[in-house]
């Protein structure tokens, strides 16, 4: 009876773990853009850490505030400075779930509607969010896509009176970064 | 015996799912390698006061600035308080790479023009690699062009032009508070008596405070050892003031003692006194402008 048992944790133990795969990548893309009626402002940042469980759906983000990059240096200085204070706040995170992970094959190549939610942290604030995007696998990688708007306000990014009509009061973020599993 | 075996291998088939798996995975997104976190905007622009900072304009980034003194506030009701007096200098710098400015400037006193390099040897930085300050070195020249002096006498060009060295040497402590050092030496090929020096040493610095973030009081003081201008009698430049960033734009609104805009005119010709109330309003205004965005910008 007792080896029985002893094969039989195992056996499952060893499918459980077999089974998990955990995607990551150092080098994900977030891209905001905002238009105002005198200013748009656009940034890109090519360093986002980001790591998917595909299992359970968990769903993480890190991202250093001073890896986004602009096209005015002033107005990079005036957003690590001023906007997001990214020495006081120094990275933006996201911890969250794909809830429709089970829809979702990893062996099968093709594109997933994703079902995201959880928890933003930017500028030290955290909000709820949820969110729809894509996940594409193909060649044992997956890449998860999505664009979403978020209000400055909500986390506390205030706006001098003297610039209010050059900023949007609204930012839209995409989001495009390629995971590939770890330790494989 | 036989169900603590058992026991002990239901936990560790459950134990992966008692462990919060996002921390885990956030934990798996810790950099190994703390990342190099350089000091920025250790001032706001590439002046303190009235003299240079460590700052430069952004590679490819062109810096304009206007700077206006008026005459000095004891000059009584008749001169409006200075108002009918001004003292102007336009001048521009272009950042050729991260580290290296060049800049120009001409100056409505003695119609002087002003070039100088100004090259960033170090960096503050934390995080993955450390180093407490940041070091600059300015170099320029000055070269007056008004009608000569002394016109009778025999005169050559390069009696016009003066020199001016400065390493500048400056931390920022947390966000709002930065502190330079700024050790200065003046070359003028030119001076009014034998016992006047050409080689003219200064040691000065300055500071700001941001009460915002996007207002700072400065201040800035350059005292020059004695004994080395003989022939007038000058005085330690004291410069004090606000920048304003709006936007687009620093305003720096200030006072000082020095009617000199560029660096010969204020570390070895300031000939006002704070306490006679010699005292001069001035303002700098700052625009950046982009010539050639960054690469990393586009794909």
């Amino acid at each position: 009876m007792n080896k029985y048992w002893i094969i039989l944790m195992i056996t499952a133990g060893s499918f459980t773990s077999g089974y998990t795969q955990t995607y990551v990548s150092k080098n994900g893309m977030i891209r905001f853009y905002s238009e105002a009626s005198l200013e748009k402002i656009e940034a890109v940042n090519r360093q986002v850490n980001t790591a998917l469980m595909s299992t359970t759906g968990d769903f993480v983000f890190r991202v250093l505030i001073k890896s986004f990059n602009f096209e005015k240096a002033m107005m990079q200085e005036h957003f690590n400075e001023n906007y997001l204070e990214s020495d006081k706040y120094p990275e933006a995170t996201f911890v969250g779930k794909i809830t429709n992970i089970r829809d979702i094959n990893f062996t099968k190549e093709g594109s997933y509607p994703a079902d995201v939610e959880g928890k933003l942290t930017i500028h030290g604030q955290t909000q709820p969010i949820k969110q729809n995007g894509t996940l594409e696998i193909k060649n044992d990688a997956v890449t998860a896509k999505a664009k979403f708007s978020i209000l400055l306000a909500d986390y506390r990014i205030s706006i001098p009176n003297t610039v209010v009509n050059n900023i949007s009061k609204s930012i839209e973020i995409t989001v495009e970064v390629m995971m590939s599993k770890l330790n494989k | 015996m036989k169900i603590n075996i058992r026991m002990v291998f239901l936990l560790l088939l459950v134990f992966p799912l008692l462990v919060p798996a996002q921390d885990s995975l956030m934990n798996l997104l810790k950099d190994k390698k703390l990342p190099v976190n350089y000091a920025e905007a250790t001032f706001k622009t590439s002046r303190i006061v009235i003299g240079q900072s460590i700052e430069n304009p952004a590679s490819g980034n062109l810096l304009v600035m206007i700077t206006h003194h008026f005459g000095a506030l004891n000059t009584g009701y008749e001169n409006l308080f200075g108002l009918k007096q001004s003292a102007v200098r336009i001048g521009m710098e272009y950042g050729l790479t991260k580290r290296l400015a060049i800049g120009f400037g001409l100056n409505t006193d003695r119609n002087t023009w002003d070039g100088f390099l100004k090259y960033k040897v170090l960096r503050q930085k934390s995080g993955g690699k450390k180093f407490p300050f940041s070091l600059s070195l300015f170099a320029n020249t000055a070269i007056y062009t008004t009608k000569w002096e002394n016109p009778d006498r025999k005169n050559y060009f390069t009696s016009r032009i003066s020199y001016c060295f400065q390493a500048l040497i400056a931390r920022k402590f947390g966000s709002r508070f930065s502190l330079q050092i700024t050790p200065s030496m003046v070359h003028k090929n030119l001076v009014p008596t034998a016992a006047d020096h050409n080689d003219i040493f200064a040691l000065g610095g300055g500071g700001r405070i941001k009460i915002s973030n996007r207002v700072s009081i400065n201040a800035e003081y350059h005292h020059i050892f004695t004994g080395q201008v003989v022939s007038s009698k000058i005085y330690d430049s004291f410069s004090t003031g606000v920048d304003i960033e709006t936007g687009g734009h620093v305003f720096q609104i200030f006072l000082t003692n020095s009617m000199g805009e560029n660096e010969e005119g204020f570390l070895a010709n300031t000939t006002g006194r704070w306490n006679k109330g010699d005292i001069f309003l001035g303002f700098n205004i700052t625009r950046i402008f982009t010539i050639i965005e960054p690469k990393s910008f586009r794909e």
